[in-house]
């Protein structure tokens, strides 16, 4: 039923930075001292079509707090929701490819009434040839939920493991590392949404 | 200029969005994914997004030509870039964030990797951001930016722009794209414009040019609405298999 033609897709090019990710627009710290939830780092690199890194690549992510509550009025779920947490982060990506988060993990959101999906984070890819952008998710590789999770059976099965992160510690610090690979050998599964 | 698309992989609707793969514009060859898009039910995560909350936490400041904190002016045509921000069917977005970037009068990114000799305005730093009003609407002072070379392919110039990012109520509506100024010679020539599929779709990106916005001694006026995705039913009220997806 759509009456209005949609705007059209362009690259976001190679000079977003001013614009995107002045200083109070970059966002890679996503928690505060009263965030409720468990401390993850996020960390990885932006990778072409010959595994050449992507420097000028941004990264936006959007996730349900500790309690699998987003922080948007559409969620009308019984999960609280947490004052010191928004859910969004943005972040650019270095000479070599990498970007990061700080943040906390999220909980298990509805998929419908009975059902929820694994914990995830919703990942968004913009870049310097790339017309359009592209959607994805992080998964907790360490997650059981996995398993039974409505979206991850949607891909094909070889492809599933380019969605999970994989699991490091590094003394206290809980890292989760991400990479995301536009084209070739273990392209990353992309989502039409 | 032939239209040359290779690929099969086309987000959302093929009349609007470009192709992952244009061979044209020669970024994209080592960039674009060559496997199939992965057709996913909507869920409450894509349903959701960051619009309204980051939206109502941004300050505003959407005064291009003054906001270098230099206390010197741009130099450059003045303009006022406005218009409204609406969804598909028609109803306005309100308090949404839009930011923007773009090339001085020169056509000069201030960017480390942006080193062609053209000249750096002091008093000018390229970026901007506003919300949307209850009505949708939005509104930039700024100058006009020139056209920008580029290594695409001998002598490439892209025709003058203003990039947009806009959020809108939810991961659907995500949108980042290009507004373009009318009766630039550079349109035909341009691999990114030229990237979208359709004459009437390129067209959507040409603001108009519009004398009751303009103001008297002070800047010329064009108007650009954008059109965005959804927003859908709640999840819930989604009718289950392929009609979720839109």
């Amino acid at each position: 039923m759509m009456t209005l033609p949609l705007t059209g897709s362009q690259t976001v090019g190679p000079f977003f930075e001013p614009g995107l990710l002045r200083e109070d627009a970059r966002r890679n710290v996503l928690t505060q001292a009263e965030t409720v939830g468990e401390r993850i780092r996020i960390e990885g690199r932006v990778l072409d079509g010959d595994a050449m890194p992507v420097p000028d690549a941004l990264i936006e992510i959007w996730q349900a707090n500790a309690h699998g509550r987003y922080n948007h009025p559409t969620d009308q779920g019984q999960a609280p929701l947490d004052p010191a947490f928004l859910g969004f982060g943005r972040s650019g990506t270095t000479e070599d490819g990498g970007y990061w988060f700080e943040t906390i993990k999220p909980g298990a959101v509805l998929f419908d009434k009975e059902q929820r999906q694994a914990p995830h984070i919703c990942v968004t890819v913009f870049a310097r040839g790339l017309l359009n952008h592209l959607m994805t998710r992080l998964y907790f590789e360490d997650e059981p939920a996995n398993a039974l999770d409505p979206i991850l059976q949607c891909v094909p099965e070889e492809r599933r493991a380019t969605l999970l992160a994989r699991r490091e510690s590094r003394g206290a610090l809980v890292v989760y590392r991400f990479d995301i690979i536009l084209q070739g050998a273990g392209e990353t599964a992309f989502f039409n949404v | 200029m032939k239209q040359i698309t290779i690929g099969d992989i086309v987000r959302g609707d093929q009349e609007v969005f470009p192709p992952y793969l244009y061979e044209a514009y020669q970024s994209t060859r080592r960039r674009a994914p060559t496997l199939p898009l992965i057709e996913v039910p909507l869920t409450l995560s894509e349903l959701t997004g960051p619009g309204p909350a980051i939206s109502a936490i941004t300050a505003e400041d959407a005064d291009l030509t003054r906001n270098a904190g230099t206390g010197g002016e741009a130099i450059g045509q003045r303009i006022i870039v406005t218009g409204r921000i609406l969804d598909d069917r028609g109803n306005a977005v309100p308090n949404t964030l839009l930011e923007i970037w773009q090339a001085n009068a020169a056509g000069r990114y201030l960017h480390k990797r942006d080193q062609w000799p053209g000249p750096l305005d002091p008093n000018f730093l390229g970026m901007g951001r506003c919300l949307t009003d209850e009505h949708g609407v939005y509104r930039f002072l700024t100058i006009r930016p020139g056209a920008y070379p580029w290594k695409n392919h001998p002598n490439a110039w892209r025709p003058a722009h203003i990039h947009f990012s806009v959020f809108g109520p939810s991961m659907l509506s995500r949108l980042v794209t290009q507004m373009y100024f009318p009766d630039d010679s550079l349109h035909a020539i341009d691999p990114i414009m030229s990237s979208i599929p359709t004459e009437a779709a390129r067209k959507r990106l040409i603001a108009v040019y519009d004398h009751d916005v303009t103001e008297p001694e002070w800047a010329l006026g064009y108007r650009w609405d954008i059109v965005l995705r959804g927003p859908y039913a709640t999840p819930f009220e989604l009718p289950q298999g392929e009609e979720a997806q839109q």
